[in-house]
């Protein structure tokens, strides 16, 4: 196994190398299948490493595989090498698993355009697949840039996918841009922790730290490496302050939403802090910021989610904020938690995605909920999987989203943070209700009819590449391929929280158990450091956790309860406070204006200042005036200058007499 | 004492016949005076202890290159020079053209002068060495010719492959193919 | 015996002798000829110097600088004959066409 882990990442990477090179020659069905097939495959491989890796002692659970060296210079040895620990391994089955899933949807779901962007989008998708990989493979900090950096790259490319749209360009732009912005503080971390450690492994790196003290109440290097990487994970996982991207980047097509938005990419920045566990264990006031910065996160994307009328932004903000949970949780140092509800949230995220996908699909394009309701007579499929991915995320008992959110709840409390509790609990609320309020909007009561649309029913025929024309009121559900994902993500939201189902309730928390040693220092007894992760031995606190337990459900129970009060039964009170607080309801529609901030204070001044200062004064002014200028003097002088060549040749030879004695001179002189 | 008499008598027969080349108007009159002023310089190289040079001199230098210029004067029929009425208004004729040359030709004479002074210090070895043989055999030429300045002799043969393509070239008449 | 400076001075005469033809006659082949003399001048002084020094390497200097006349005057002729074709004239003020 040591010599197949290369093959994870590079199954992808040669779908994306076949679909890029031959795709527009490639039928839909080869392109599609191919670029479906490599990611199973990987998944395959992926799931042997696991198996293998399960069966491995403990204390050195690790398989490892050195590709090649890939800088050596002087004191700087970085080798591109791949390890799999049990973190990885959790992300690698994530990432396969769910994008082999969404591969699968996505062959349905693009099946309107033209040979050669199918391909395209395949390619793409497949090169995102092969950086994540290596991302969550990497066992240094560079080898994880590089997946870092490519996500990001292809995050862009396909955000921008239907590039003929203006706001699908700028929207992938914003996204880069703004990846960048933390990227440079992410690459001042790794920078600081080089020059302080002189390694960038992982393994060297935690050892190294685990002898050090943790530096409490103070900020030395470790707090502000610690800070500088959290900042890059902010940019990559919308946090605030970078995470006005992520709504912005709905405009690419709804599986990509569902895949490098929900599940995987925007989930680098939780793996990356879970990955240098032992480092930010020793910050405790980094630590503490990650944690306030997450639990604001998660408040203040879920009420800008409660008044969105775009399926997909609320879904965006929904993300933002169940982002903000898996960071609280590891700012109160319980990493195995954060990394659970990643894996719980990539579930019922994905499947809430590709569920509104399908809806989109079937509406043909339609995404506001305002101009829908009543599709759960005609798309039962798509109602049902998307009815489980909302009882999941609002955290109703016994679903997988229950378990991961209780846990980080319940560790939030535990540990002493009573004001975070508070606002976890609130976010947990607003996420029963504006889910909710998606669901009845969505799916119940009557089809409220887009005055698009009603124009339509005059007319009979209808572009449709599933069926003939057909009328307004017959929609079709989702098509095999689309219904088989959505049904498998159904049942993993169901199932994969029993995993970690915690002694309280009188499980095991296996995932707990297995993600432990990931989260020391390499050689460190397990359990003996950070994280109150693994067995909860106390009675008392067995009590606290169901008591917990029963306050999250009842939070959870009593949203959607008033979810369904409000938009199942009197849909006027949700205007009726609108228009009652109308300045509230304005500045949540416009996302807190954060957008405009950064426009007038970064934006535009950046921009003015570039176009008038750097152009139009130095590069113009000063370059092109220089190089201009230079060939203008030249030009004057040789004007000068050429009233010498007279065409007499004994003026010519004169000029040389007059060389000679001034050289002669010279020399006599001397 | 016959030896100066000599060098007096050579070396006035090249300057005479120098001077003499530059004053004809014909140019075949010319080319002979400048034969007759090569002839008395191989005579100076011979008193110089340098028979090689003085042979080449006349082989090459009269013997080749004046007869060259022979035919070039006979195939062009050169006409005599004479001052054609264009020719005085042309801008090298003005007064301070005229005056600067006259300037430029007299400071010439006087460095010239200035470095006669400065070497007229330098005495002695042309008498000094004995026995021509040791200095100027053709043997001893030769030797240093082919070990120290080989590859000035090497690019030198280039040149000349170089200068005989050219001359063809260059005086082909139009439109002729070789 | 000679001085050295003797034929130095012949040197610098017949030098300047052929810096007047070259400047003051209008007729190209005198100019050439009036060249020939200075090359002369100058090997005069080399072989003299070299005598003076007692090494051969005057003469060597001598040999090339012939050579190299001889090519000279070759090519000379050859354009000198290329240009009476255009012009049926010998005088250098004549060709003036490579003017700005």
């Amino acid at each position: 196994m040591n010599r197949a882990l290369v093959l994870i990442p590079l199954f992808p990477l040669l779908g994306f190398l076949v679909n890029v090179s031959f795709g527009r020659r490639l039928s839909k069905v080869v392109s599609g299948g191919l670029a479906s097939a490599a990611m199973v495959a990987s998944c395959a491989v992926a799931a042997m490493a696991v198996w293998q890796l399960s069966g491995m002692p403990v204390a050195s659970r690790a398989i490892e595989q050195t590709v090649y060296t890939w800088i050596s210079s002087g004191d700087l040895l970085i080798d591109l090498t791949l390890r799999v620990d049990p973190l990885s391994a959790v992300m690698i089955l994530v990432i396969t698993g769910i994008g082999a899933l969404i591969h699968i949807y996505s062959t349905a779901y693009m099946h309107d355009e033209n040979d050669s962007e199918f391909a395209r989008y395949f390619s793409y998708l497949n090169l995102f697949a092969a950086f994540m990989l290596v991302l969550v493979l990497g066992a240094s900090f560079p080898v994880m840039f590089v997946g870092w950096e490519g996500v990001g790259l292809c995050s862009y490319l396909l955000i921008g996918f239907w590039y003929k749209k203006k706001s699908a360009t700028d929207a992938g732009k914003k996204a880069f841009i703004v990846n960048r912005i933390g990227d440079y503080a992410f690459i001042l971390g790794m920078l600081l922790l080089f020059a302080q450690f002189g390694t960038l492994d992982f393994q060297q790196l935690a050892t190294s730290i685990s002898g050090l003290s943790p530096e409490v109440g103070a900020v030395g290097v470790l707090s502000l490496a610690s800070l500088l990487l959290f900042v890059g994970a902010t940019g990559k996982s919308a946090q605030i302050p970078l995470h006005v991207w992520l709504p912005d980047a709905m405009e690419g097509p709804t599986p990509v939403s569902a895949l490098i938005h929900a599940a995987t990419m925007v989930t680098a920045g939780v793996y990356m802090i879970g990955r240098n566990a032992v480092l930010f264990s020793h910050a405790p006031e980094a630590l503490a910021v990650v944690a306030v910065v997450g639990a604001l996160t998660a408040l203040m994307a879920g009420t800008i989610g409660l008044v969105q009328n775009d399926i997909k932004r609320v879904l965006a903000y929904s993300t933002v904020s169940q982002l903000g949970y898996m960071f609280l949780a590891m700012g109160v140092g319980a990493f195995g938690a954060g990394i659970f509800h990643l894996y719980t949230h990539a579930f019922f995220k994905a499947l809430l995605f590709l569920g509104s996908g399908a809806v989109i699909h079937a509406l043909h394009g339609q995404q506001d909920i305002r101009h829908m309701g009543g599709l759960k007579r005609d798309l039962p499929v798509t109602y049902w999987t998307f009815l489980i991915g909302a009882l999941a995320i609002a955290g109703v008992p016994f679903l997988s989203g229950f378990f991961s959110k209780d846990e980080i709840l319940y560790e939030t409390f535990h540990q002493g943070h009573v004001l975070l509790w508070v606002v976890g609990a609130l976010t947990s609320l607003l996420t029963a209700v504006y889910m909710f309020r998606l669901v009845f909007l969505t799916f119940h009561g009557e089809r409220a009819v887009a005055p698009a649309e009603a124009s339509e029913e005059t007319s009979a025929h209808h572009a449709s590449s599933h069926e003939g024309s057909h009328s307004t009121t017959h929609l079709h559900d989702a098509p095999p391929a689309m219904a088989f994902a959505l049904i498998v993500l159904a049942l993993g939201s169901i199932l994969a929280g029993y995993v970690g189902v915690p002694h309280a309730l009188g499980g095991h928390n296996q995932l707990a158990t297995w993600l432990a040693p990931s989260f020391e220092a390499p050689g460190a007894a397990i359990g003996a450091g950070a994280g109150a992760v693994v067995g909860e031995a106390a009675a008392g606190a067995e009590a606290l956790e169901l008591t917990l337990m029963a306050v999250s459900s009842l939070i959870a129970l009593a949203g959607i309860g008033l979810a369904a009060f409000v938009w199942l039964k009197r849909r006027a009170i949700a205007q009726a406070m609108a228009d009652a607080y109308p300045g509230l309801h304005r500045l949540l529609l416009n996302k807190y204006y954060v957008d405009e901030l950064y426009d007038t204070a970064i934006v535009q001044p950046i921009r003015i200042g570039s176009q008038e200062a750097l152009w139009r004064r130095f590069d113009v002014g000063v370059i092109d005036a220089a190089v201009n200028g230079t060939g203008s003097v030249v030009a004057a002088g040789a004007d000068v200058l050429r009233r010498l060549q007279t065409g007499s040749v004994r003026a010519y030879a004169g000029s040389m007499f007059v060389g000679v004695v001034v050289v002669l001179g010279y020399y006599l002189w001397r | 004492m016959p030896e100066t008499l000599v060098f007096y008598l050579l070396s006035g027969l090249a300057i005479v016949a120098s001077a003499l080349v530059i004053g004809q108007r014909n140019p075949m009159y010319s080319v002979l005076m400048l034969i007759a002023s090569f002839g008395a310089l191989a005579g100076l190289y011979i008193q110089l202890d340098a028979p090689f040079v003085a042979v080449a001199q006349i082989i090459i230098y009269a013997g080749a290159i004046m007869v060259l210029f022979l035919f070039v004067v006979m195939l062009l029929n050169a006409p005599t020079e004479d001052g054609a009425d264009w020719d005085k208004a042309h801008p090298l004729q003005l007064p301070a053209v005229t005056r600067l040359g006259s300037m430029l030709a007299v400071l010439l004479v006087i460095q010239l002068a200035w470095a006669l002074m400065e070497a007229a210090d330098i005495n002695g070895p042309v008498a000094g060495q004995t026995g021509a043989a040791a200095v100027s055999s053709v043997r001893q030429l030769g030797r240093t010719l082919f070990t120290d300045y080989v590859f000035a002799f090497e690019a030198t043969s280039v040149l000349i492959l170089v200068a005989m393509v050219g001359a063809v070239m260059l005086a082909r008449r139009e439109g002729e193919r070789s | 015996m000679i001085p050295l400076s003797h034929y130095l001075l012949v040197s610098a005469i017949l030098f300047c002798i052929g810096t007047t033809g070259v400047f003051l006659r209008r007729n190209v082949i005198t100019i050439l000829l009036s060249i020939e003399i200075m090359l002369n001048a100058v090997n005069l002084s080399f072989v003299a110097f070299g005598r003076q020094m007692g090494t051969v390497d005057g003469q060597i200097i001598v040999f090339f600088v012939m050579t190299v006349a001889a090519a000279e005057a070759a090519v000379g002729l050859a354009l000198v004959i290329g240009l009476f074709r255009h012009r049926e004239s010998l005088n250098p003020d004549a060709f003036t066409s490579l003017k700005w």
